[in-house]
C-alpha cells in the first residue's frame, strides 16, 4: 500500500488517477483550494476503497505553507512514497500579452509553485534514498506556439526542472516522472471545440495511476500517440515553423 | 460550471438538433447552472445512450451530468451505495464487484449514468425476477429549478419518487440517488445458448426455463427467410460462485465513416453467419459480466456504423396474452419491408407493479431492432405501431423518434399528472412532442 500526497487533487485528471489509487486501497492526502470539492472527492475516494483519505487546503501560491504541508501530509500518511502535483491554470494568451502581471501569474502557478515546492520533496526523497515524484507538464511545453506560449514556456520550465531533478536523484533511488498530458477534457479546456484527438479526464488519470504504480517510464505522453505527434512538430525546421499556425 | 463545446447527440444520431451544454463538474455548479439556463429552459443530460430524442433538450440547451459522477457512501456489509448522478452503471458494478455486490439491474451497455437509469426506469435481462431498476432506488434528492430540494424514497414524497423514477428528467433535476446494491456469487455467468428454429420455440422456452436461470434473452434474425420467421438463438444465463479475476478488454474505436457500410447484404451475412456458427455452436460457456451485459461495449462508437443518417431504434412491448401472434406479425412486416438490421432483441417483462409512472416495462414481451434511416422506414413504423397499439403495447420512450402523441397518452395515461409536475423550467424535445396539439 502506497501513501500518495496530491496536489491539485480536485483537478479533473487527478481525480481520475486519484480514484484508481483509491480502488487498489492506497492512502491519499488531498491538496486544492476548494473545500466542498475537496470533501466531495474524499468521499468518493473511500466509498472506492481507499486505505485511508485526508485532506487540507492549499493554495500553491501560497509558498510559506509548503513545509507545513508537506509535514502534515508525511504524520497523516505516516509516511510519504509518492508526491504528485495536478495543479494548473489555462492562461489567456492574448491577456498575457497585454498585461505583464498575468503573465508572471502563469509563470508563478505552473511553474515557480511547483519548482518551490519539489524543492522541499526532492530533498526529503534524497535523504530518505526512496520515492516517486511526479509532476504533470504538458506537450504544450514541448515547442512554443503563438496560441499559448505564456502557457508552454511555464511548462517547459517544468519539464527542463524535473529532468535535471530525475538526473540528480537518480543515484539517490528516487524516481522522477514527466507527464505530459495531451488534449483533455476537463473544466480548463471547456472553451475548445472538441475533435478526434480529445481524451477523457478520468481515462487519462487512470492511465496516469497505472504510470505511477506499476511503470517504469519516466517521461509520459497521455494518451501515447501524443509522443509520435510532438515529435513530428518538433521536428519541423523552426524557419518553417514560424510561419505556421497550429492553433 | 463550464459551457462545453463538445458536440451533444443521442445514440442514433438522430433526430439533429442543435445543442449546447453547461458541463456540471462539481456539485457546488449545479445552482449557478441552473440559474443560468432556467429561463431559457434546459434538459439534465446523462451520457446520450438514448436513441431517439428524449435525452435532447427542447431549448437547446441541457445541463450535463455527465461529469458529476462521485460515489458519495458505499457499505459494503449492506450493499447501500449513494452517488452522484453522473456516475456510470459501468464503474458501479466495477466496485460493488470486489465486495460481493452487483447491479441489481442494468441495460446492455456500461454508459449508462445513475440519473440516466433512473430517469428511463431502464430494465435488463431479469425482469421476472428482479423488476426495472427504478425497484432498487431507496432514495433520490430532487432539486427543481425554484431552488426547492425535494427528498424522495418509499416513505417520504412518493410521488416524486414515483414520478421521478421513469420520470424522463421532467420532475426535476436528480442530484443524489440511493441504491440498494444486489449480493452476487462472482463476477461470472453460466450461459447456455439454444438454437430457434421459429418463434414458437421461443415462446416454449420461455415457458418450459425455470427460476434458476435469470437473465433470459433471445436474439433474433430479423432478415431469415419467411419460412424460418422467428429463427435465432435464446441465451440464458445465472451467476456463478467463480471469484477468477475478470480479464481487461480491449476497446476498438469504430470509424466515423461518410457512408453506412451496413446495407441490406453484409447485414443478411451478419445475421447468417450468426445464425449458423453464432453463440458456440450450441455448447454451454462461461463469461464475464462485462462481456455477458455489455457485448457492445468493445466497440466504441458503433452506433456512427450507420453512417451520417443515423438510425433509429424500434421498442415495443406487447401484453401476454396473444404476444405471439403480436411479434409473429411485426416480425413479417420487418421482414416484408426487408428493413431490419442486426439486432433484434427479445425479453420478457414480469408482472411486477410499475416503479414509475410513466415506466415502460410491464408485463409481456419486448421486441428491439436497429433501423438505419432510410426511405419507407416512417411507413413501417406506422404499420408496426397500429398493430402495436391494437394489442395494447406500448413503444419505449428511451428509443423513440417516431411515436404519435395519441399513442403514447394512451400507452401512457399518467402523462396529464406528469406534466402537472414537470419542471416549469424542464423541457425535452420527446416531450414537446408528445404534448403536441392538446
Ligand atoms: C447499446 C445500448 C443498449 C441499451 N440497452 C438497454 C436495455 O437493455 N434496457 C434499457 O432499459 N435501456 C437500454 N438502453 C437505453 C439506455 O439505458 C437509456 O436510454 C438510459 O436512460 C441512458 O442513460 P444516459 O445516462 O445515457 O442518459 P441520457 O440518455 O443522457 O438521458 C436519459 C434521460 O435521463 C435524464 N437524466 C439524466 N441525468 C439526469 C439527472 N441528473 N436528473 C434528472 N434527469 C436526468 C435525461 O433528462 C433523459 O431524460 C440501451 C442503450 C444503448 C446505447
Ligand atoms: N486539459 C488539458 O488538455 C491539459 C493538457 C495538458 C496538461 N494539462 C495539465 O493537467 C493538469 C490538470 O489539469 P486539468 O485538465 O485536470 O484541469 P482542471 O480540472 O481545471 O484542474 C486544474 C486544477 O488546478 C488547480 N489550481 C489552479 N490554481 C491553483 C493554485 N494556485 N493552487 C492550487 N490549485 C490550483 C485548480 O483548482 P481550483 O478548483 O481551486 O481552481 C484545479 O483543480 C494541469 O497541470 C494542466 O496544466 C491539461
Amino acid at each position: 500500500m502506497k501513501r500518495i500526497l496530491i496536489i491539485g487533487a480536485t483537478s479533473a485528471m487527478a481525480k481520475g488517477c486519484a480514484r484508481a489509487m483509491a480502488e487498489q486501497g492506497h492512502s491519499l492526502f488531498l491538496c486544492a483550494r476548494k473545500m466542498a470539492e475537496i470533501e466531495e472527492l474524499k468521499h468518493d475516494l473511500l466509498a472506492r476503497g481507499a486505505g485511508s483519505v485526508s485532506a487540507m487546503t492549499l493554495d500553491i501560491n501560497n509558498l510559506s505553507r509548503h513545509k507545513a504541508v508537506l509535514e502534515t501530509a508525511y504524520q497523516e500518511l505516516d509516511g510519504l512514497d509518492l508526491v504528485l502535483l495536478a495543479h494548473g491554470t489555462l492562461p489567456n494568451q492574448q491577456q498575457c500579452e497585454q498585461n505583464v502581471d498575468k503573465t508572471i501569474e502563469a509563470l508563478q502557478t505552473n511553474a515557480v509553485s511547483s519548482i518551490a515546492f519539489l524543492t522541499r520533496v526532492a530533498n526529503q526523497f534524497e535523504q530518505w534514498g526512496q520515492g516517486t515524484i511526479a509532476a504533470i507538464s504538458s506537450v504544450a511545453g514541448d515547442r512554443g506556439r503563438q496560441s499559448n506560449y505564456v502557457y508552454g514556456a511555464a511548462k517547459n520550465c517544468l519539464t527542463t526542472y524535473l529532468q535535471g531533478l530525475r538526473n540528480r536523484l537518480d543515484k539517490a533511488g528516487v524516481r522522477v516522472v514527466t507527464i505530459k498530458p495531451g488534449l483533455v477534457i476537463s473544466p480548463m479546456t471547456a472553451d475548445f471545440e472538441k475533435g478526434p484527438l480529445w481524451a477523457s479526464a478520468d481515462d487519462v488519470g487512470r492511465r496516469m495511476a497505472r504510470v505511477l504504480l506499476e511503470g517504469k517510464q519516466d517521461v509520459v505522453y497521455l494518451p501515447g500517440f501524443w509522443r509520435w505527434i510532438m515529435m513530428a512538430i518538433c521536428m519541423i525546421p523552426e524557419t518553417i515553423f514560424k510561419r505556421m499556425s497550429l492553433g | 460550471m463550464a459551457r462545453s463545446r463538445s458536440r451533444y447527440q443521442s445514440w442514433g444520431r438522430y433526430p439533429q438538433s442543435e445543442q449546447t451544454a453547461e458541463v456540471a463538474w462539481n456539485a457546488t455548479d449545479i445552482g449557478a447552472g441552473i440559474a443560468k439556463l432556467r429561463g431559457e429552459g434546459y434538459l439534465p443530460f446523462g451520457n446520450g445512450c438514448s436513441y431517439g430524442d428524449s435525452c435532447l433538450a427542447a431549448s437547446g440547451q441541457l445541463l450535463d451530468f455527465g461529469s458529476l459522477d462521485s460515489l458519495i457512501s458505499f457499505d459494503p456489509a449492506t450493499g447501500r451505495l449513494v452517488a452522484r448522478p453522473g456516475a456510470r452503471l459501468g464503474d458501479i458494478s466495477r466496485i460493488a464487484m470486489a465486495t460481493g455486490w452487483g447491479l441489481p439491474v442494468t441495460p446492455g451497455t456500461s454508459r449508462v449514468t445513475l440519473g440516466g437509469a433512473v430517469a428511463n426506469d431502464v430494465h435488463g435481462k431479469n425482469h421476472l425476477k428482479e423488476g426495472s431498476f427504478g425497484h432498487h432506488i431507496s432514495g433520490l434528492q430532487l432539486l427543481r429549478s425554484n431552488g426547492e430540494v425535494i427528498e424522495c424514497s418509499p416513505e417520504e414524497n412518493t410521488d416524486w419518487l414515483y414520478h421521478t423514477i421513469g420520470g424522463l428528467g421532467l420532475t426535476g433535476t436528480i442530484t443524489k440517488i440511493e441504491l440498494a446494491l444486489k449480493r452476487t456469487p462472482g463476477p461470472w455467468f453460466d450461459v447456455e445458448p439454444t438454437r430457434m428454429e421459429q418463434l414458437a420455440d421461443y415462446f416454449a422456452l420461455e415457458q418450459e426455463t425455470g427460476n434458476e436461470w435469470e437473465h433470459r434473452v433471445a436474439w433474433i434474425d430479423c432478415l431469415a427467410p419467411k419460412n424460418s420467421l422467428g429463427r435465432g438463438w435464446y441465451i440464458r444465463a445465472r451467476s456463478i460462485a467463480d471469484q477468477r479475476p475478470v480479464p481487461s478488454r480491449i476497446n476498438i474505436p469504430a470509424p466515423a465513416l461518410p457512408f453506412s457500410p451496413l446495407n441490406s447484404l453484409t447485414l443478411k451475412l451478419f445475421n447468417n453467419t450468426i445464425f449458423h456458427l453464432g453463440y458456440r455452436r450450441g455448447n454451454s460457456y462461461r463469461q464475464d459480466y462485462m462481456r455477458f451485459f455489455y457485448p457492445l461495449d468493445s466497440v466504441s462508437g458503433w452506433n456512427r456504423l450507420y453512417g451520417p443518417a443515423g438510425f433509429q431504434q424500434y421498442q415495443c412491448v406487447v401484453p401476454d396474452g396473444d404476444a405471439e401472434d403480436v411479434i409473429r406479425e411485426l416480425l413479417s412486416l420487418i421482414a416484408s419491408a426487408g428493413q431490419g438490421s442486426f439486432l433484434a432483441v427479445l425479453k420478457r417483462f414480469g408482472s411486477r407493479h410499475a416503479a414509475g409512472a410513466l415506466s415502460f416495462p410491464r408485463e409481456g414481451y419486448t421486441l428491439a431492432l436497429d433501423f438505419p434511416n432510410r426511405q419507407g422506414l416512417s411507413e413501417l413504423f406506422q404499420k408496426m405501431d397500429d398493430c402495436v397499439q391494437a394489442a395494447g403495447g406500448a413503444l419505449y420512450p428511451a428509443k423513440d423518434a417516431h411515436m404519435s402523441p395519441d399513442f403514447f397518452r394512451m400507452a401512457y395515461p399518467a402523462w396529464e399528472q406528469h406534466e402537472a409536475m414537470r419542471d416549469p423550467a424542464i423541457n425535452s424535445c420527446f416531450w414537446q412532442r408528445m404534448m403536441e396539439d392538446r
